[in-house]
């Protein structure tokens, strides 16, 4: 039988609140830059204009349907060489999990957008709203609401995937787990705690995700 | 009375093959209230749409007061997003579904075009609403949302939101036609005092007697065109058209089956 014992990890306590704050310093970043090409790519695709709309459609097809793990490998290896030009290990990680997430969040925006009853843009049209005006003060307002449940269910995805930016060793949670367990060879209270972490950072908002959807529902 | 504030010429729209305006030509007098009816189908949204631009016409030139769009057909040739909102911004429109904002109160409804089109301050844009309110009834609504509102009310707010732009003309189309019928009445009640005030006016509506009563002149569309037209109580009285005469005979003086069956909308 296995002696567990967690006494050990308080030692690393440092190490482990630097890898924490890595973490949802990468989060922020993640899902700010994500929502951003989100937006523009779920806006852009709703363009009749197939110049607007095809590159933005390849592009979530793309991302969509790779994984996320070779993304960020291309991104780090491939692109510089191929584009010519330095790019550091966050800057890399960052822009594929951006971009990665971007797709997602932009068909949960699409989809929000065409949800509107089309009555909706109109009668703001008939009132002599530009479509900036009409996006930003009726449509978008009434998709935010049906979207902010599956923006907020992408955004918790979003923060487990920065748990790959330690291939890249870069020093987020999971990387500093690895560290730990290098030097202590107790990688199951190491792994359990990280995934306490987790848990402990993500159960508020998945609580929050569960009483906004009871909320649109009505 | 004989100055035009609407003047359409040759406006011509199709859909892919279905030719739904076939050239129509027609002008409404200032201070004048037009009926403009036909069965399901015959172009009146469509007409109605193209004289606000809500549907760019394929040919043919529209004239709201002192603002005339022209169109050639060139795709090109069209003019600004600017442009055509500021002579949508001119032109009220009443929808059958009301279309009201849902997120915004009843007040903000009726202050949103005013603000963000007219860009007035908004204290301003508030003492107008309220007073637009009060002109349909409904100053006690002003700080519920829509869907607590009856459709009847709900219709009224719609009015008084196209009535904020100060627009020269009013469009409706078929504003009563979603209404159970014991809310029609408020409506139209608040149609006519618009007419009275001396509002330019073209409503498309299957009420042919409230159209016979309101309007100073009717038209009747009949496949893209318009069949005939003339003084209000000539046309409904004594068509000269058989088309005219098919369509208005099915009526009898009642209302055709509304399309949607009636909602009750409670807080
Ligand atoms: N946006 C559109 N796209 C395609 N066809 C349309 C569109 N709007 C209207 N039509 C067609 O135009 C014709 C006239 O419709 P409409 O103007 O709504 O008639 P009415 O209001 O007199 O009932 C119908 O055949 C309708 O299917
Ligand atoms: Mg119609």
């Amino acid at each position: 039988m296995y002696q567990w014992n967690f006494a050990f990890l308080v030692d690393f306590r440092g190490l482990l609140l630097s890898g924490v704050l890595y973490t949802l310093g990468y989060t922020v970043l993640c899902i700010v830059l994500g929502l951003l090409f989100g937006l523009i790519a779920g806006i852009g695709q709703l363009s009749p204009s197939k110049w607007i709309n095809s590159p933005l459609k390849a592009y979530v097809e793309i991302f969509r349907c790779t994984p996320v793990l070779i993304q960020l490998i291309w991104f780090y290896y491939a692109l510089p060489s191929l584009l010519g030009i330095e790019m550091s290990a966050s800057t890399a990680a960052i822009l594929a999990l951006s971009l990665y997430g971007g797709a997602f969040y932009s068909e949960i925006i699409r989809g929000g957008i065409i949800s509107i009853d089309p009555g909706q843009p109109e009668a703001a049209r008939a009132l002599g709203m530009t479509k900036f005006q009409i996006m930003h003060r009726v449509v978008l307002p009434q998709a935010l609401r049906r979207m902010t449940p599956p923006l907020l269910n992408q955004s918790i995805m979003q923060l487990k995937n920065t748990s790959l930016v330690s291939v890249l060793a870069l020093p987020d949670l999971v990387y500093q787990g690895q560290l730990i367990v290098h030097e202590t060879y107790r990688p199951l209270e190491t792994y359990t705690l990280i995934a306490l972490i987790y848990l402990a950072i993500l159960l508020p908002t998945t609580t929050l995700v569960k009483r906004l959807e009871t909320r649109t529902a009505l | 009375m004989t100055e035009a504030m609407i003047e359409i010429d040759g406006l011509h729209k199709q859909f892919g093959d279905n030719v739904v305006l076939k050239g129509i030509s027609m002008r409404v007098a200032k201070g004048t209230v037009v009926a403009l009816i036909g069965s399901s189908g015959s172009g009146k949204s469509t007409l109605l749409r193209c004289i606000n631009l809500l549907t760019i016409p394929d040919a043919g030139s529209v004239r709201v007061g002192s603002h005339v769009m022209t169109y050639s057909g060139d795709s090109t040739q069209l003019p600004k997003d600017r442009e055509q909102a500021a002579f949508r911004a001119n032109t009220g429109m009443v929808f059958q579904h009301f279309n009201l904002f849902p997120h915004m109160t009843v007040l903000h409804n009726v202050m949103e075009g005013m603000v963000t089109v007219l860009r007035k301050p908004r204290a301003q844009a508030e003492q107008e609403a309220i007073a637009l309110l009060e002109k349909v009834g409904l100053r006690d609504k002003a700080g519920e949302f829509p869907h607590c509102l009856s459709g009847g009310q709900k219709q009224r707010v719609a009015i008084a939101r196209a009535l904020a732009m100060q627009p020269q003309v009013m469009l409706f189309d078929e504003a009563t036609s979603a209404l159970d019928p014991e809310l029609v009445g408020e409506v139209q009640a608040v149609m006519r005092a618009l007419a009275d005030d001396g509002m330019t006016m073209i409503i498309v509506t299957h009420e042919i007697s409230f159209a016979r009563e309101l309007a100073d002149e009717v038209v009747f569309m009949g496949d893209g065109v318009v069949v005939e037209s003339g003084p209000a109580k000539d046309v409904i009285d004594n068509p000269r058209q058989s088309a005219t005469r098919l369509f208005l005979s099915r009526f009898n003086g009642k209302s055709p089956g509304r399309d949607e069956s009636p909602r009750v909308n409670r807080c």
